[in-house]
């Protein structure tokens, strides 16, 4: 029972937080609005599907391709509540996808993050550790690059990029069935480094996308549509509920993979899942937001400090908390006269209170 | 309960048939068979290397030996699976390194994780309550197991396994890193467990501990079983020099009257055979450091009980031993005499027993010895008495010399040997 309360309890706070942050964000831009609009507006956009077509999309390289049907959704708006139309298109079309695509990447970059750092039993450890992100960079920078036309374009590359490597980095890891924690940790560096190779030669050839690349690579929100909203909230919610269900196998871990057997962990298959699982979310978060550092390797240690090490608590409590920090940190990113990648404020802002925690001794081990 | 335990009680908990492994080309276990009963703590002993690990890590299922198997009631390690494994026989582990500060009652609860499904995060506390307070470990509960002693860590180990309700428990040196008082502290709680209904099967590095604990002793090296059963009948000097390759001295522990084994480094055999009559400090003393110089020894008579007859016996010398407190008899005199006529050199000593030894001249060199320092009070000074005659240069080196050293007593015995 113990455990059931503090997570609900905690939970219930964060995800409070988190409502009240997207609501003080959408009354953030250049117009501001008022919350009372906002509110209404953001009731105004609750919808739930009621019907799916499917749609034809072009797929082909250099003008030469196929169509290929991709499935769309119909949604219904039960609400209508009196809001100025340019107010509820502010909120509605531009604001909210935005913000709750945020919360979703944010969501799904702190939570690979505990999962990361409790499976390499290493502080250091961040989603990008197995070769996500440069994966995912290579994918996106191609696409940016070269006319390559796939279904949600740079998205898709960038998400089968990100898997492709992760998956190459797990199959140079393994040796007749077992992967060894420090023998993947080597082979996602080595990886990394030789895409690092492979996007630098591409932004040679990018041209006048250049600028759209580098934005990329920094980490952006700027694009944000309900498509990649509605491609990212089931897939990073569905990884999720399974990345829970393995909570207390990852604690168990946490013991050693010798203790863990001992205590009847499948510890090959549960390691496969949790690589797999922060891999998927990873690459969800990645492929429409861009490289957006230090919300997997900062949240995860700060939750830590507040509700413990047991992953039952910390996994949800780590996810809301990425969640509501990526808004707050897109919030400051568009707040100013001239909009910023949002990666470059959750890096400046993440790196200086790191190194407060790492001083006061806050955060230094596992 | 009871009913349950009295017809399992005549079950084997454990089987290990035929079992071999190998790393690689170096074969760690070689045809070991291993029965244990319930409610029996069978201690493996021997030297790092041994393959007591491996055997271990066999029974509890972490390895998949290349022939033979294991069988936990009945049924093959093999064909459980690790979780029904662990549900049977839990393992405590040297030292676990424990990342991110979890706290002891939550270590204990992932004693729980084999008795639970994935999506069941109730914490079954009864099991885990009466592990907690069976360990001693409930007034640290909430403290994080990184700030426990190695003693106290090594017990929140043992309250994990109990969480787990195994009828086996399998302790790889779970006292190799511990102090003393933790040493006997754990290995006390498992004897205790074991009394309760536990089979415990441990690795323990050291043999004075096992033999204390344990009721039955394993000797491994090289993977094969080189001794089992007692801890008095497997700690013999035969045994333990196959195993470690090392002389040693068996001799039982006057404070746990439990066998306690002492090594010496490597003891090389020298030419002479050397007879010490008299016990006491000083018979105890000659004996050690003729035997540790290398010599052949026989000893006699001394008086039983004295501490120079265990240590004879130890060091597996011949010795004619005569009931203590009394006039030592003709029929035990000469039989120790039998035995100092076959020896190069006679030590006597002022210890009980020497007085025995007749003055006439025998045919081998004879040198007194007072080796107690300050408890030789009230005896007469020692003097060397020389060679009855087959070598005048032998009596001249010993004459007059009064022996209350064991270097000058080693000196001498080589002098003697020199000129003989």
């Amino acid at each position: 029972m113990r455990i059931h309360s503090r997570v609900l309890l905690w939970s219930s706070v964060l995800f409070a937080a988190l409502v009240c942050t997207i609501l003080v964000s959408a009354r953030v831009g250049p117009v501001s609005i008022d919350t009372g609009t906002v509110v209404r507006a953001t009731i105004n956009t609750l919808a739930y599907p009621s019907g799916v077509s499917l749609e034809s999309t072009r797929a082909g390289l250099w003008g030469y391709g196929l169509d290929v049907p991709v499935p769309d959704l119909a949604y219904t708006r039960p609400f209508s509540l009196s809001v100025d139309s340019s107010d509820q298109v502010i909120v509605q079309e531009l604001r909210l996808p935005r913000i709750l695509l945020g919360a979703i990447v944010g969501f799904a970059l702190a939570t690979a993050g505990a999962v990361m750092q409790g499976f390499f039993r290493n502080p250091m450890a961040d989603p990008s550790i197995i070769g996500v992100s440069s994966g995912a960079a290579v994918g996106a920078v191609a696409v940016i690059a070269f006319p390559i036309a796939i279904p949600f374009g740079l998205q898709t590359a960038a998400f089968v990029g990100a898997l492709v490597a992760a998956f190459g980095v797990y199959l140079v890891a393994t040796e007749g069935g077992r992967t060894p924690v420090a023998t993947l940790l080597l082979a996602g560096l080595a990886i990394q480094t030789f895409l690092g190779a492979v996007i630098s030669y591409i932004l040679l050839y990018t041209g006048d996308s250049l600028e759209e690349a580098i934005l990329w690579l920094m980490g952006h929100l700027r694009w944000s549509s309900w498509g990649d909203v509605e491609a990212t909230l089931p897939l990073t919610a569905a990884v999720f509920v399974v990345l829970l269900a393995y909570a207390r196998d990852l604690n168990v871990m946490l013991l050693g993979e010798e203790d863990a057997k001992t205590l009847g962990i499948d510890v090959e298959w549960t390691k496969r899942i949790l690589l797999a699982g922060a891999s998927i979310i990873t690459a969800a978060g990645v492929a429409v937001a861009g490289i957006i550092g230090f919300v997997g390797l900062i949240i995860p240690h700060i939750m830590r400090l507040l509700v413990g090490p047991d992953h039952r608590i910390l996994l949800p409590t780590s996810a809301l908390a990425g969640a509501t920090f990526l808004v707050a940190a897109d919030t400051i990113a568009r707040a100013g006269p001239a909009e910023v990648p949002v990666g470059i404020v959750t890096a400046a802002v993440g790196a200086p209170f790191f190194l407060f925690l790492l001083r006061k001794r806050e955060v230094h081990a596992l | 309960m009871n009913g349950e335990h009295g017809p399992a009680r005549d079950e084997t908990v454990v089987t290990v048939e035929n079992l071999s492994h190998s790393y690689g080309d170096v074969s760690v276990l070689d045809g070991v068979d291993l029965t244990v009963e319930p409610g029996e703590f069978v201690a493996l002993v021997g030297p790092n290397g041994a393959g007591k690990t491996t055997l271990l890590r066999s029974i509890n299922g972490i390895l998949d030996p290349d022939e033979g198997e294991v069988v936990l009631d009945g049924t093959p390690v093999g064909d459980l699976s690790s979780k029904a494994v662990s549900r049977q026989v839990a393992t405590v582990p040297q030292d676990s390194h424990v990342g991110f500060s979890f706290t002891t009652e939550q270590i204990v609860e992932m004693g729980r994780t084999p008795h639970q499904s994935r999506l069941d995060w109730g914490t079954d506390s009864e099991p885990i309550e009466r592990a907690l307070e069976r360990t001693a470990t409930v007034q640290f509960r909430d403290r994080p197991v990184d700030d426990l002693s190695g003693g106290e860590r090594q017990r929140v180990l043992l309250a994990r396994a109990l969480a787990q309700e195994p009828s086996v428990l399998v302790l790889d040196e779970p006292t190799a890193s511990l102090d003393i008082n933790h040493q006997i502290q754990v290995l006390g709680l498992v004897a205790d467990l074991v009394s309760e209904g536990k089979t415990a099967i441990a690795a323990i590095h050291d043999l004075d501990l096992a033999a204390r604990f344990c009721d039955r002793l394993l000797l491994l090296s090289d993977g094969e079983i080189r001794a089992r059963g007692s801890p008095e009948s497997v700690l013999t000097g035969d045994a333990l020099a196959t195993a470690f390759g090392t002389t040693t001295a068996v001799t039982q522990n006057p404070a746990t009257g439990t066998p306690t084994v002492a090594a010496f480094d490597e003891r090389s055999p020298v030419a002479g055979r050397v007879h010490v009559a008299g016990g006491g400090v000083s018979g105890r003393r000659a004996i050690r450091t003729l035997w540790q110089a290398g010599f052949d020894l026989s000893a006699g008579p001394l008086p039983e009980g004295d501490r120079a007859v265990e240590l004879a016996a130890a060091l597996a010398c011949p010795t004619v031993t005569a009931p203590p407190f009394e006039p030592i008899d003709d029929r035990h005199r000469d039989a120790a005499m039998e035995l100092a006529h076959e020896a190069d050199v006679i030590v006597v000593t002022d210890g009980p027993g020497g007085e025995a030894v007749p003055e006439t001249a025998d045919h081998s060199a004879r040198i007194r010895a007072a080796l107690g320092g300050h408890s030789s009070v009230g005896r007469q000074p020692a003097t060397a008495l020389g060679d009855g005659g087959r070598s005048p240069a032998a009596g001249e080196a010993s004459a007059d010399q009064t022996v209350t050293s064991v270097e000058a007593l080693l000196a001498a015995v080589r002098d003697c040997l020199d000129s003989g």
